[in-house]
């Protein structure tokens, strides 16, 4: 039976769809989850998207952080289950606290939108055991609210833990403190990151690649591991 | 009906690229006695009854909790409007 990967979709969620695809490019069974639902339908690991949720009032995140399934859903990423959080699923994570910090406002008040190369810095999480610590890779980014803040004793401790799973390369595009893209927690099952791996696992819809525009597939990985890790725990 | 005032701020050492923006506007319009604006939320809260202690309590905590995000902003203010 394949991995079976749940997406939430709250209102406001853009990406939803492109997730669920990705999941089925990775070799991975998609399965739509609902906010308002205290149901995860049995999924083995979740994908919380980006977007809009709740237009993003109150703070990114906020609001979808208190929604129904959240409470399955943080329940489940204690217990172990993968979790990936994209752009605003990143920020859900953060408005949970299952990744400690904030994100805020992009420094330089514009949204940003580009080919984004990122360092792998720790391939042994859930949604990054495909990649090869050190690996450099370029997926999506678009985001207004995206800097990465956190006090200089958190981010220590993030550094010293190896709880940095991705940093900005060439351009630290949102003004995020020692140019953290992404994060992963203490047990490696939880992930959040700004850019956008769904948006890059199927040639022709990728970035542009020094060989073929276009053809960036970098993104698959996340979702290729996150099948592999939910094999290893059956 | 009474209310509960929130008030809520980005914590000081952080940009607010919001008030920056507009603190160049006042500059630009040649408003030259204001050197700085930093934008800030404010809730106002409507209370069923009366405001007790302990609902005033349970607006602080809500103050700390979800209106605010601690790790960027500062409630300033909690009081009855």
């Amino acid at each position: 039976m394949p991995a079976r990967i749940g997406v939430v979709t709250f209102p406001g969620s853009l990406d939803d769809r492109d997730a669920q695809r990705a999941v089925r490019l990775g070799g991975g069974e998609p399965v739509a989850l609902w906010h308002g639902d205290h149901d995860l339908q049995g999924v083995d690991a979740i994908v919380l998207p980006g977007g809009f949720s709740y237009g993003d009032y109150l703070r990114c995140g906020a609001i979808a952080a208190h929604s129904p399934i959240m409470s399955e859903v943080i329940d489940a990423a204690n217990k172990g289950m993968p979790v990936l959080g994209i752009c605003n699923g990143f920020q859900i994570l953060v408005e949970s606290q299952l990744l400690p910090g904030g994100l805020i406002r992009n420094d330089h008040g514009d949204f940003v939108c580009r080919d984004q190369r990122l360092r792998v810095e720790n391939a042994s999480t859930a949604w990054t055991s495909g990649f090869t610590e050190g690996d450099e890779i370029v997926i999506p980014l678009k985001n207004g609210e995206g800097g990465y803040i956190a006090t200089e004793e958190t981010l220590d401790r993030l550094e010293g833990e190896g709880l940095v799973a991705f940093r900005y390369l060439d351009v630290n595009p949102n003004g995020s403190l020692r140019d953290i893209a992404g994060l992963t927690n203490e047990l490696g099952n939880v992930v959040g990151l700004m850019p956008h791996p769904e948006h890059a696992t199927e040639p022709g819809f990728g970035p542009d690649m020094p060989e073929a525009m276009r053809s960036g597939v970098d993104g698959l990985t996340f979702f290729q591991s996150a099948v592999e890790a939910v094999l290893a725990r059956v | 009906m009474p209310t509960i005032v929130v008030e809520v701020m980005p914590k000081p050492e952080l940009l607010d690229p919001a008030g920056k923006a507009t603190a160049g506007a006042l500059a630009k319009q040649g408003h030259s006695a204001f050197s700085a604006v930093r934008i800030g939320k404010r809730f106002e809260l409507t209370v069923e009854g009366e405001v007790t202690d302990a609902v005033l309590a349970e607006a602080q905590r809500l103050a700390e909790e979800f209106l605010s995000n601690q790790v960027i902003e500062d409630v300033v203010a909690v009081k009855v409007a």
